[in-house]
C-alpha cells in the first residue's frame, strides 16, 4: 500500500523525479551534514529598560560559559527582547538599537569575558531593533571574535496584538523568513509567535534550514495542571513541527515577572524526530548545554519524508494559497463560507 | 458487525476550564511572583499584610511568609470597635501559625474622629471610611518598616465590584487578584490555612452580621462559574443554557458591567498628545 502511494505522480512528474530535483536544490557541503554543534540555551530575566545592565548580564553569561566543563559552545542562544525585557510599551524607542550596534556591544562583552583573542563563537539574540526610526522586534545571528560578523537579522512577522499582548501598536512587522548558512549548519530564526504558525516553520524548512532558533517571551497562564498551560502548548507545537519537518528546534525563553506577568523559560531542544532532548525548568535563570548532530536531520527526514512529500505537492499547495489570497482584497476578512 | 460489538464512549461533562487550579503549581507561581516583584524589581524585602481573619488575607500571609521568611512579614490587625471579635481571633490564629510579626492598631479613634462630623453616615459609608482608614495605616506602616503593602483582593470581588475603591485595591502588588474566590479556597486548603477560617462564611466585616454571599445575593461557586464563562466570551443566553437562572446571570453581569470604573485609574481629561497612559505609555516596572 505504501509502495503504491509512493509511486503516484503529480502533474505527470514522478515522485522520484521530484526527489532528484529536491536533492539537487538541497545539496549541502558534506562536512555540514556530519557536523555536531554545541549549544547553550540561556534563560534569564533582563533588567527592565536597562540596556547597559543587560549587556553586562550577557557578559556574565559568556564568563560563566568560559568556565563550563563542557567548554565554550559553538552557538549561544538568548531569548526575545533580551536587552530590555519584553513589555516596554512606548519605551521601545528608548531601548531599541541598530543591529550593527548590538553586534559591536556583544563583541565587546565577549572580549571582556573571554579575552581579546577568544575563539569565535556564534550568538542568537532577541532585541528591539531601530532601523533608522523604524522599530522591530528582531533577533540577530552573529559571529563574535576577531572578525565579528552579522549573519542575519530576523524581524518578527507575527506580532501578537490581543489580550495581554500589544506588539503591533509599538513595532512594525517583519516581512520575510530566511534560511542562511552559518559555520554550524543552515539555520533560520523565528521569534516566539512566528513559530506557533506551522507555515513559518515550513518555509524555514523548505529553504533548507536544519535548525530553527526561537528566541521567545511567553507569559505563563493556565495553572490548572502541573505546569503552566503555555509551557505544554509550546512543547506540543515544537514536537509536531520538528517531527513534520525533520528539523531541530531550539527555544530560549525569558523568565521572571514583568508587571505581574511571569515568563515561562522552559528553554528546550526538540530533536528532528519530535524528540524532546532537554528542557529547563519554567522558572529561574538557567543555561542549558547540549550538543546536536546535524546528521540526525537527514535520518529523520528519511524516516518520515513529510518535507519531501510537501515539496512534491508544493505547486498545488501554493496554488491553493494563491487562490485564497486572490479571493480577498488586501486587508479584508476571509470571505464567508456556505 | 453486530451492534453489541460497538462500544459507545461518552465524553465526560465539560469542566469549568479556567476555574480548575493546581494548588502546588499556584503556590510555586505566586511565591516566585512575590520574590520577583518585591525583592528583585522593587528592592523591598518586607511585606505588610492587613490580616482580617478572613481567608484571602490568610492566604496572602501564608504566601508572604514562605516567599520572604516570616521575620520579613508584618501582619496588621486593625479592628474597629464594632468589628467581630471572632475575626480578630482568627487573624491572630493566622499570625501565630505563620509566625509573622503581630501588629495591632485599633482604628476606632481615627474613624470616629471623622465620623463625629458625619453622625448620619450610612453603614455603607462608615464601612468605606473604615476600609480607607485601614489603607492609611497599611501604607504608613510600610513607610515605617521600609516595606510594601501587599493586596488581598480576589478576582471574584474585583469583578463584582465588591470592594472599596482606593482601599482594598490600593496595595501596589497583589498575589491573589487573578484567583477566583473558589480558587482561593483550593489554595488555602493546600497551604494549611486553619479549617475554621476556610470553612466559615466570607465577610467584609464592615457591618455586623454581614456576609459576602448575603450582600451579593449569590454563592461564590455559582458566581465564579458565571464570571468565568463571561470572561471567556460566552453570551448570557449560553451561560443560562449551561445551568444558571436568568436572574443569577443578570445579577452577575449587571455587577460586572456597572463597576468597570472601579478597576481603572481615575479618568483624566485628555488635552494633549502626551497624555499619560493614553499617548505616553510605559509599563509599571519600566
Amino acid at each position: 500500500m505504501t509502495a503504491t502511494k509512493r509511486a503516484k505522480t503529480t502533474n505527470g512528474v514522478s515522485r522520484a523525479q521530484r526527489a532528484r530535483s529536491t536533492r539537487t536544490r538541497d545539496a549541502r557541503p558534506a562536512t555540514t551534514q556530519r557536523q555536531t554543534v554545541s549549544l547553550a540555551l540561556v534563560q534569564f530575566a533582563p533588567r527592565k529598560g536597562d540596556v547597559r545592565a543587560n549587556f553586562e548580564r550577557i557578559e556574565q553569561v559568556f564568563a560563566a560559559l568560559r568556565h563550563d566543563k563542557e567548554g565554550f559552545p559553538a552557538v549561544v542562544v538568548f531569548p526575545e527582547a533580551s536587552l530590555s525585557g519584553y513589555f516596554v510599551e512606548g519605551g521601545v524607542a528608548e531601548v531599541a538599537l541598530p543591529a550593527t550596534t548590538v553586534l559591536q556591544r556583544l563583541n565587546r562583552a565577549a572580549s571582556a569575558a573571554c579575552g581579546a583573542n577568544h575563539e569565535p563563537f556564534d550568538v542568537v539574540l532577541g532585541f528591539y531593533e531601530d532601523d533608522r526610526g523604524k522599530l522591530y522586534n528582531s533577533a540577530l545571528y552573529a559571529t563574535l571574535g576577531a572578525t565579528p560578523a552579522l549573519r542575519h537579522v530576523h524581524r518578527k512577522l507575527f506580532l501578537p496584538t490581543y489580550g495581554v499582548f500589544d506588539e503591533e501598536r509599538f513595532v512594525s512587522r517583519g516581512r520575510t523568513i530566511e534560511a542562511f548558512e552559518t559555520r554550524h549548519g543552515r539555520v533560520a530564526i523565528l521569534i516566539c509567535e512566528d513559530a506557533c504558525h506551522a507555515v513559518a516553520v515550513t518555509i524555514a524548512a523548505l529553504r533548507g534550514a536544519q535548525i530553527v532558533y526561537i528566541p521567545s517571551a511567553s507569559p505563563g497562564r493556565g495553572l490548572e495542571d502541573v505546569e503552566p498551560a503555555n509551557v505544554r502548548m509550546w512543547r506540543d507545537i515544537m514536537r509536531v513541527a520538528a517531527a513534520e519537518h525533520g528539523i531541530f528546534m531550539v527555544y530560549a525563553g525569558l523568565v521572571g515577572f514583568e508587571g505581574g506577568k511571569g515568563f515561562t523559560g522552559a528553554s528546550r531542544l526538540m530533536g528532528p524526530f519530535g524528540d524532546l532532548r532537554v528542557e529547563a525548568p519554567f522558572d529561574g535563570a538557567a543555561i542549558v548545554r547540549t550538543t546536536i548532530s546535524l546528521a540526525d536531520v537527514n535520518i529523520a527526514r528519511a524516516a518520515l519524508p513529510a518535507l519531501g512529500d510537501l515539496e512534491s505537492n508544493l505547486s498545488e499547495i501554493t496554488a491553493m494559497f494563491d487562490k485564497e489570497v486572490a479571493n480577498r482584497p488586501a486587508g479584508a476578512p476571509p470571505p464567508a463560507r456556505p | 458487525m453486530k451492534a453489541h460489538a460497538l462500544r459507545v464512549v461518552h465524553a465526560p461533562p465539560p469542566h469549568d476550564a479556567g476555574l480548575r487550579l493546581d494548588p502546588v503549581l499556584a503556590r510555586r507561581w505566586l511565591i516566585n511572583f512575590l520574590r520577583d516583584e518585591m525583592v528583585n524589581r522593587r528592592g523591598k524585602k518586607i511585606a505588610i499584610v492587613g490580616v482580617s481573619g478572613g481567608i484571602d488575607s490568610a492566604v496572602v500571609a501564608y504566601l508572604c511568609a514562605e516567599a520572604l521568611g516570616a521575620a520579613n512579614v508584618y501582619g496588621l490587625r486593625m479592628p474597629y470597635r464594632t468589628s467581630s471579635p471572632e475575626s480578630f481571633e482568627h487573624g491572630g490564629l493566622v499570625i501565630a501559625e505563620t509566625k509573622i510579626h503581630d501588629v495591632v492598631i485599633d482604628i476606632s479613634d481615627a474613624v470616629d474622629g471623622y465620623l463625629r462630623y458625619e453622625p448620619n453616615a450610612s453603614p455603607n459609608r462608615q464601612g468605606n471610611v473604615m476600609a480607607r482608614q485601614r489603607m492609611i495605616v497599611l501604607f504608613d506602616q510600610s513607610a515605617k518598616f521600609d516595606g510594601l503593602p501587599v493586596g488581598t483582593g480576589n478576582k471574584s470581588e474585583r469583578l463584582l465590584g465588591y470592594f472599596t475603591w482606593h482601599a482594598d485595591d490600593s496595595p501596589p502588588i497583589n498575589p491573589i487578584g487573578d484567583l477566583f474566590k473558589t480558587q482561593v479556597w483550593q489554595l488555602a486548603r493546600h497551604l494549611g490555612v486553619p479549617s475554621v477560617i476556610v470553612e466559615k462564611p466570607a465577610t467584609a466585616d464592615l457591618i455586623r452580621g454581614q456576609t459576602d454571599e448575603g450582600d451579593l445575593g449569590i454563592s461564590y461557586p455559582r458566581a465564579d462559574s458565571i464570571l468565568n464563562r463571561l470572561l471567556l466570551g460566552y453570551r448570557e443566553e449560553e451561560i443560562i443554557a449551561s445551568g444558571f437562572t436568568p436572574a443569577e446571570v443578570r445579577l452577575v453581569v449587571g455587577r460586572v458591567n456597572s463597576t468597570h470604573w472601579k478597576r481603572h485609574l481615575p479618568t483624566t481629561a485628555m488635552v494633549s498628545t502626551t497624555a499619560i497612559n493614553e499617548f505616553y505609555l510605559r509599563p509599571v516596572d519600566y
